[in-house]
């Protein structure tokens, strides 16, 4: 962009971007831009959008390639060398399962709703901002697509994950979570998922799956992640600056900003419980424990960002002191709870060995002995005695959050919690104080949720039994579920490994199991 | 760490996933363009109904009139994916770089006669608000359109007319040695002048439209079918004749871009055409709507830029329209009104 010696850069970014829309006159501009005014947040000058950054479109073609380029040769080369077989441990995999059936498609669905946001936002500076977005998050779930197309030549639980995540039990978490986001309007939009998702948590969520990839040998998904990071960051700078723009341009946005904080904030820590349990349970080699992650990213960083806040008048989300107390368990909880369903997961689950029990102690010194550790090791001596256990009753789930209610009092780990709400003459379940909550301020919403329990019991499920259901997930019985001690995975990463004996006997009790 | 690779025992158990599988008809290697498109969009088990739209379910078929029984028979020509396409647009882009360094360095602007510079400038740089609204419109396309195939090409669409918007820009700063004054007049021009108002008032109309797929072949087929050749053919020939390839250089990107992104706009419409005589019938009747719009509209930018010309070229240019929707699409619209221009 040399062309120009008068202009400064932030000048002719704005000639670039800003400057090509116009006052319509001959349609009315509410007409153009229908949906900015029904959330309640007023907007009076879009041009004090401040530009989180600052990339014309032909630099970004050149940037983005020259990462495409370097990011799908590592990818060929992984796959030419069988870099699967490089991993810590075939467990690992499960994480890479979790992810492309629940976190992939929440990079569609992010691309599909920033092009919502980018169309609809009344200035140029936040259309071309979520525009960008928009595409980067196509690039995120392609090029995940991409890099995981190879484990799943190899391992199960991967063939399917539109068709699941569309339809199973826990996979509804996630797709409810970004269903939530997209059908409110585009401000709701960019405060739930630029705001409290990308800038409060992005660190809890996609970094522990790109960290978990660096430290189990998982080659071509630590490169995603690196490629990725500065698309990351962009979008970690655009959360901040949409929040600071709504509370500047009018003090009566303040309020709506805060509900709009206090339920995202909420809704995305639920959503991390699914974390949570990856980062304790599922990763052979652990980055770091769930609470030190929380306290790190959350308590520290989140904590000094709400200060920063405090100026506009915004606190600290609501019920973030639940989290605090929950640090301690709620990892456990989840994993349980997989423990439990697994023959409805599309993922294997295990009882952790003495080392990692051991790890899960020093880790979680107030909890894991006296709560936990005895129900694993309860679970390995029914497993040791060929009794594998599984529940067979389906959970009752949240109606916000849509998790099984299985989460315990604040102040109680040993007290399950429930709260209710009555609302047109039915009643309605929530695993907390965040969840109900949030459910009261719009039952309308929440009343029409597809709760995957319910559904199986209206008979919308293919069936009322376990194979009739697990046929309709896609899900192959046998093979994408259950224990991984008597996986097919296992099996083949023992014969792929050499020991071919450990993997018939793995095989036979495949069969027998 | 070392590992002992036994090459038969890493036989891979399947060779795509199901979804691939099930549209190829049997689990073989697909491409990437493929795996990264089929069955992307959820189509089932909506959580909640959008508050912006209660009508509809958040992804919803019932936002456009035409019908498809599969939304994924629709391919992209270019099997374009986020890296394919970037990478096709970075190599475009350096090209395009070189152009307008190669203008820069040895000052070609300046050697540009100075009323053709000016007639360059404020006939091309207003065109940068109506890229501007077709960046909205495909945006608008890939935000409610049906569908992964299409909605990301769309997408692209819309990104790359954003670089073009800003193309024409520098194009600005170029001929007005970077005071940026061209650009100003060109958006005075867009708001007021005669000339402009008609196209204006179709771009107005055209972010108004709702229905997605209406809205793809008013701007993405009808529009631009006819915009992209009186500019940068037409248009550019008179520059030429007039003040050599300078300008030429600097539009070459728009050129090649809008022989490329043809390919798909008319494969998107073919296929729609191909499926049912109501989805047939319904492109027709939009087509023949906007044709006339889009012909009204132009034909006073026309006269400006070709003079007396102007008639016989819009009727040209409808004319090879009309020619490319029945060759590429199976479509047939009526023969062009009667010029407008005098």
């Amino acid at each position: 962009m040399s062309a120009n010696q008068r202009l400064n850069l932030r000048e002719k970014y704005q000639k670039f971007t800003r400057d090509l829309a116009w006052e319509p006159s001959y349609q009315k501009k509410s007409d153009i831009f229908p949906q900015t005014d029904f959330e309640g947040i007023h907007i009076h000058d879009w041009d004090k959008w401040e530009d989180p950054f600052r990339l014309t479109v032909d630099a970004y073609w050149k940037y983005q390639a020259e990462k495409e380029k370097k990011l799908y040769s590592i990818i060929d080369a992984f796959a030419q060398n069988n870099g699967q077989l490089n991993v810590t441990d075939a467990r690992y995999i499960n994480a890479l399962k979790l992810f492309l059936t629940g976190v992939s498609p929440l990079e569609y669905a992010a691309h599909r709703g920033f092009a919502m946001a980018g169309r609809q936002f009344g200035g140029v500076g936040p259309q071309v901002s979520c525009q960008m977005q928009s595409i980067d998050e196509l690039r995120h779930v392609q090029t995940q697509i991409h890099t995981i197309s190879h484990y799943n030549k190899y391992f199960n639980g991967f063939h399917d994950w539109q068709h699941m995540h569309d339809r199973v039990w826990y996979l509804s978490v996630p797709k409810s979570f970004f269903d939530d986001a997209m059908s409110a309007g585009p401000f709701e939009f960019v405060t739930a998922i630029s705001f409290s998702f990308e800038y409060v948590l992005t660190n809890l969520l996609f970094m522990p799956f790109m960290s978990g990839a660096a430290f189990n040998g998982d080659m071509a998904t630590v490169t995603f992640g690196f490629s990725a990071q500065s698309d990351e960051s962009r979008h970690m700078t655009l959360g901040l600056e949409v929040i600071k723009f709504m509370l500047e341009q009018d003090e009566r946005n303040v309020p709506i900003v805060q509900k709009w904080i206090d339920k995202w904030f909420w809704r995305g820590y639920r959503l991390l419980a699914l974390v949570s349990m990856m980062m304790d349970y599922m990763l052979p080699k652990r980055v770091m424990s769930w609470k030190e992650a929380w306290e790190m990213y959350f308590e520290q960083n989140g904590g000094a960002l709400f200060e920063d806040l405090a100026r506009y008048g915004i606190r600290m989300p609501k019920y973030w002191e639940v989290t605090v107390k929950e640090k301690e368990r709620l990892s456990h909880e989840v994993w349980s709870t997989f423990y439990n369903y697994d023959h409805a997961a599309a993922f294997h689950s295990w009882v952790p060995d003495e080392a990692e029990m051991q790890w899960l102690t020093t880790k979680y010194p107030h909890t894991f002995d006296q709560y936990y550790r005895p129900r694993f090791e309860h679970w390995q001596s029914q497993t040791d005695k060929g009794e594998r256990w599984y529940n067979n009753t389906l959970p009752m789930l949240c109606q916000t959050c849509q998790i099984p209610m299985v989460f315990t009092e604040p102040d109680d780990p040993t007290t399950t919690c429930y709260r209710s709400s009555d609302y047109k003459g039915e009643k309605y379940h929530f695993c907390s104080d965040g969840c109900k909550d949030i459910f009261d301020d719009e039952p309308e919403k929440y009343v029409q949720a597809w709760l995957p329990v319910h559904q199986i019991y209206q008979g919308n499920c293919g069936g009322a039994s376990v194979p009739e259901v697990l046929e309709w997930y896609h899900l192959r019985d046998g093979e994408d579920n259950k224990d991984y001690l008597y996986s097919q995975d296992r099996a083949n990463w023992l014969k792929w490994k050499g020991l071919t004996e450990e993997a018939e006997r793995t095989l036979k009790a495949v069969v027998n199991g | 760490m070392t590992i002992e690779i036994k090459t038969t025992s890493v036989e891979p158990l399947r060779h795509t996933f199901d979804n691939v599988a099930r549209r190829l008809g049997a689990d073989k290697p697909a491409s990437r363009y493929l795996e990264a498109m089929y069955d992307l969009q959820p189509t089932a088990n909506f959580h909640y109904r959008p508050y912006w739209d209660p009508d509809h379910a958040l992804y919803d078929t019932g936002r456009t009139r035409i019908e498809m029984t599969d939304w994924y028979v629709f391919k992209d020509p270019r099997q374009f994916y986020y890296g394919t396409w970037t990478m096709a647009r970075a190599k475009q882009q350096d090209a395009a770089e070189r152009n307008f360094a190669f203008v820069e360095k040895r000052n070609l602007a300046d050697t540009l006669e100075s009323a053709w510079r000016e007639k360059a400038a404020r006939l091309l740089v207003p065109l940068r608000h109506l890229e501007y609204a077709a960046n909205m419109n495909n945006c608008y396309v890939a935000a409610y359109g049906y569908g992964t195939a299409i909605t990301q090409a769309a997408m692209f669409v819309g990104i790359d007319r954003l670089g073009i918007a800003q193309y024409l820009s520098r194009i600005g700063l170029m001929l007005d040695g970077g005071s940026a004054e061209s650009l100003d007049a060109a958006k005075q021009d867009w708001m007021q002048a005669p000339v402009w108002q008609p196209l204006r008032r179709l771009a107005e109309d055209l972010m108004v439209t709702r229905d997605w797929f209406e809205l793809l072949v008013a701007q993405d087929f009808v529009l631009d079918g006819i915009l992209y050749p009186l500019v940068y053919d037409r248009f550019d020939r008179v520059l030429e004749q007039h003040s050599g390839s300078t300008i030429s250089m600097l539009t070459e990107f728009m050129n090649e871009w809008f022989t490329e992104t043809s390919r798909w706009v008319d494969m998107t419409l073919k296929t729609a055409a191909a499926e049912s005589d109501a989805n047939k019938a319904q492109l027709e009747q939009w087509m023949g709507h906007w044709v006339d719009r889009v012909a009204e509209a132009l034909t006073p930018v026309a006269v400006e830029m070709l003079g007396s010309d102007a008639g016989a070229v819009m009727d040209e240019l409808q004319t090879a329209l009309a020619q490319r929707a029945t060759k590429k699409c199976g479509l047939h619209v009526g023969e062009p009104a009667p010029a407008m221009a005098s």
